[in-house]
């Protein structure tokens, strides 16, 4: 009986500490502080900032010139035998990272600016493919979900049609067509082939959002379909449509350097992250340098974009809780026990909340379990 | 009901047919079977290509010759498939499909259950004991997964895997201070699994510890490495184990007519060691599955003569564990053939292979290729494992977290419901409906996807035919491979919508 006792007191504490944390704020503000705690997301976010940082200042962008001593397609004599790295982190004469950091593959070539270059291309081809495919997705499962009947049979048929046709075969037209493709070309093509997943997803969440109440008002109110559908539902589906632009951004990383590893995405002599190791996998017993790196980057890259994915997932659900510190816990429990012996039976201890009546209003419907606001 | 799927079915087939011309003629762009000939340097060229082009009718456009095909399609339907011709080995594209198919069943099968069955538990566990450090670290061991590109992995596979491995079983040894690192890693997972007070966590750490490492130290010791076998001894345990296990999850402990079934069926299992030897030699598969039917319908026999007053949870508890009893005593029968099998020629001491599905060459009884596919099997198994684990795990915890967030799992808690009825009754049951709707796609994908994972262990499968073709200028097979998968997505779709609405009656189909 006492465990169920001090069950109780500790969960209202924690509502109290959650509740305390979002009284007075905007939605927007909300997400934007619970992005910001998660750890990882945080991290995540710098690491691949500092990525990106890296692969841009390096060898250049384009017409801008980098700081790095090497191009991406110059050959040069060897610095060590075989081509080993110069990095080095201990032994004698410390750390140095020396001329060739990555190592040289066999030609000379300078590995840490092919791997910069690789980085560049699956960068570009990763933001190419998701801004393409999220547009996409969204016009058609919009307009899905929100005419339903038969324009939603019609587009849902399309994606069907969209999911049966295998990527490879993309690859190996543009290769056709285009001789090697360029990047942004390869880019747009997998953009219009990735969208299906997404597209479904938008029409479900408008199918539920054009029963509510709120569609009704604006429609009674005069506002158009293209209205209704851009400035009242849709901006109740970007906690969906961000979240999955997101995975999306790590599925297109992963999709590029596969098709490049299978010889149907970027090709020789331009350098994708993909076609670096179906290059150097032979040479994997000889030269395990040209192969480590380039796949840690693709790692990294995805592992960093899946990571914010996941705290944008957790900012935007508003079920999500976050659990406090026992330190937090034990202060707020304090701070009841001593201000409040009366709490309202939401747990909501009237005075340790400052605010006016209609904030505490919104609170308690928003504590509902049942999630029913939770898209607004 | 039925109106529902003859209309989904009939629009399903609109849209393949629609995706196969697409593809018909995408593909026909893509590929050029004259482009040898044009480089060529023959003083018959012309020659050779028109008759080039005659046999494969490339005078005609596209969209006719795709009507022809499509003809060939429809034979299927009266018994006469004709998929065409791979050209440039004038092999049958029916011929290279059943096998293909066959191949790659093989390779997917295994692979999708071992990653369904691992991400689930894992999955439900970390819900159960979320924002632990055991929580966090598989959470964070799945985005790692997550995020794997697979032909990485399998390079690196096969490096430590295949190569490394292989060399282990040159000399097996391990030292003392390896083996004790294992025991304390094994220690540590185990007791953030079952977590509890420092007591608890203690113990568990401290057996965990020392059955891993001592269990490691006899393998070592008795060479088990070179010449592995279980014996009915090990059976027996394990056997028991099990019976333990099952019963405390599926019925709980209290439940003694349960725990007397499940534990007198892994008896049994360990005593039929003996007579299975016999039983055994000379099998092939057909006599495998009779056997093991016969073991599993023992298992319900036991069950159901235990009695008590849940009948059917000790039957299921029984046959469960008389069908992982029956695995171990499979698994026993294919050690035997180890020892002459690590010692052929064929092998010659490299068991685990990176290339292919079998061993060229090899003969042997059925224990031998049997043998010899599970050590072709076992790594690219594992990389697709890998690769899809983390799917599952992902799932299966955030499916499992909203169920025991549920108004119903409070009310079974409040009704004073012990937590194992809770969990496994209540929650785990319903958290697998979405992940039923899941699985039937994730099939067909893998199916389709394994592309990668074919071409670099040398399986000729579905993408291997798929991949050649299209190298090869052959454009029969990669439309043999899109009618299939497509055939195979649209059915695991409509599956996957139909399970949903039997499985929560909430969903209405009659969209």
């Amino acid at each position: 009986m006492s465990e169920n006792m001090s069950n109780t007191e500790e969960t209202r504490a924690e509502n109290e500490l959650e509740l305390r944390e979002v009284a007075g704020l905007s939605q927007g503000q909300i997400v934007r502080k619970r992005f910001f705690r998660h750890k990882a997301a945080m991290i995540s976010l710098i690491v691949l900032a500092a990525v990106i940082l890296l692969a841009v200042t390096s060898i250049g962008w384009g017409p801008l010139p980098g700081w790095w001593k090497f191009g991406y397609k110059e050959t040069g004599a060897l610095t060590l035998p075989g081509g080993r790295p110069t990095l080095q982190l201990w032994g004698e004469g410390g750390f140095q990272i020396g001329d060739h950091p990555f190592g040289q593959d066999e030609l000379g070539r300078d590995n840490f600016a092919r791997v910069m270059r690789g980085i560049q291309t699956s960068l570009t081809v990763m933001f190419i493919v998701a801004t393409v495919s999220t547009a996409i997705g969204i016009l058609i499962g919009a307009i899905a979900g929100f005419f339903r009947g038969w324009l939603d049979t019609l587009l849902m048929r399309f994606t069907e049609l969209f999911i049966v046709v295998p990527v490879l075969i993309t690859g190996a037209v543009l290769g056709k067509l285009y001789g090697s493709p360029t990047p942004v070309i390869l880019a747009i093509a997998l953009g219009l082939l990735n969208w299906t997943g997404l597209a479904r997803l938008v029409r479900a969440e408008f199918l539920s959002l054009r029963e509510r109440e709120f569609v009704e008002a604006a429609r009674v109110a005069g506002a158009s379909n293209t209205r209704i559908i851009f400035k009242h539902m849709l901006p109740n589906t970007i906690a969906v449509i961000i979240v999955n632009s997101t995975l999306m951004l790590s599925s297109a990383v992963l999709l590029e350097t596969s098709l490049s590893y299978l010889g149907f995405g970027i090709q020789a002599p331009e350098v994708s992250l993909g076609n670096l190791i179906s290059e150097y996998q032979s040479a994997f017993a000889t030269r395990p340098w040209l192969f480590w790196w380039a796949g840690l980057f693709i790692v990294t890259i995805a592992l960093c974009v899946n990571f914010i994915g996941d705290g944008l997932r957790d900012a935007f659900d508003p079920r999500q809780r976050r659990v406090p510190t026992v330190r937090a816990l034990r202060k707020a429990e304090l701070k009841a026990q001593l201000g409040a012996p009366e709490a309202t039976p939401t747990g909501i201890a009237v005075d340790t909340l400052e605010a006016d009546r209609p904030v505490v209003d919104r609170l308690e419907s928003e504590g509902d379990s049942d999630g029913k606001d939770s898209k607004n | 009901m039925y109106n529902f799927i003859f209309r989904r079915a009939l629009s399903s087939l609109g849209v393949l047919l629609v995706a196969t011309f697409l593809i018909y003629v995408l593909v026909d762009i893509a590929i050029d079977p004259l482009q040898d000939l044009l480089q060529s340097t023959a003083p018959n060229k012309e020659a050779l290509i028109a008759a080039r082009v005659q046999q494969l009718q490339l005078d005609v456009p596209s969209p006719v010759r795709y009507l022809g095909w499509l003809g060939g399609v429809a034979g299927c339907f009266i018994g006469k498939c004709d998929l065409g011709v791979a050209w440039t080995t004038n092999q049958q594209v029916t011929d290279i499909l059943v096998s293909s198919i066959g191949v790659t069943i093989k390779l997917v099968t295994l692979a999708t259950v071992v990653a369904m069955i691992l991400g689930i538990t894992v999955g439900v566990v970390s819900a159960l004991r979320q924002y632990t450090g055991f929580d966090y670290t598989m959470i964070f061991i799945s985005f790692l997964l997550y995020s794997l590109p697979s032909f990485w992995v399998a390079v690196l596979m096969k490096q430590w895997g295949a190569i490394g491995f292989n060399d282990f079983l040159a000399n097996p040894e391990l030292s003392i201070g390896v083996i004790l690192l294992i025991g304390v890693v094994a220690g540590i997972i185990w007791q953030a699994i079952f977590s509890g007070d420092l007591k608890r966590r203690l113990i568990v750490f401290g057996s965990a510890f020392a059955v891993t490492s001592g269990v490691l130290w006899y393998m070592i010791a008795t060479d088990w490495f070179r010449k592995p076998s279980l014996g009915p001894i090990v059976i027996l345990l394990t056997g028991v184990g099990i019976a333990f296990a099952l019963t405390a999850i599926m019925a709980g402990l209290r439940n003694r007519k349960a725990l007397y079934a499940a534990v007198s069926t892994a008896v049994l299992i360990a005593a039929l060691w003996y007579p299975m030897q016999f039983a055994f030699h000379g099998a092939n598969a057909g006599i495998v599955f009779g056997l093991l039917v016969a073991v599993v319908a023992g298992g319900v026999l036991i069950g159901w003569l235990w009695g008590g007053y849940d009948r059917a949870v000790s039957m299921r508890i029984s046959a469960l564990v008389a069908l992982l009893g029956f695995g171990l005593l499979f698994a026993d029968r294919v050690m035997q053939a180890w020892v002459p099998y690590f010692n052929s020629s064929a092998i010659n001491g490299r068991p685990i292979a990176t290339i292919g599905s079998e061993t060229p060459g090899l003969k042997g009884s059925f224990w031998t290729t049997q043998l010899d596919s599970y050590t072709h099997l076992i790594l690219p198994t594992l990389v697709l494992v890998l690769v899809s684990f983390a799917a599952y795990t992902r799932y299966s915890r955030a499916s499992m977290l909203e169920v025991m967030n549920q108004d119903y799992v409070r009310t079974a808690r409040a009704k004073g419901l012990s937590e194992r009825v809770v969990v496994v009754r209540h929650a785990f049951r319903n958290s697998l409906i979405p992940l039923a709707t899941i699985i039937p796609l994730d099939f067909a994908g893998i199916l389709g996807g394994a592309v990668i994972t074919e071409k670099i262990f040398g399986w000729r499968g579905m993408g291997t035919m798929f991949l050649s073709g299209l190298q090869k200028s052959e454009i029969d097979p990669v439309m043999a491979y899109v009618l299939v998968i497509g055939f195979v997505a649209i059915v695991a779709n409509f599956l996957a919508d139909l399970l949903y609405a039997v499985l929560d009656p909430r969903i209405r189909v009659n969209a």
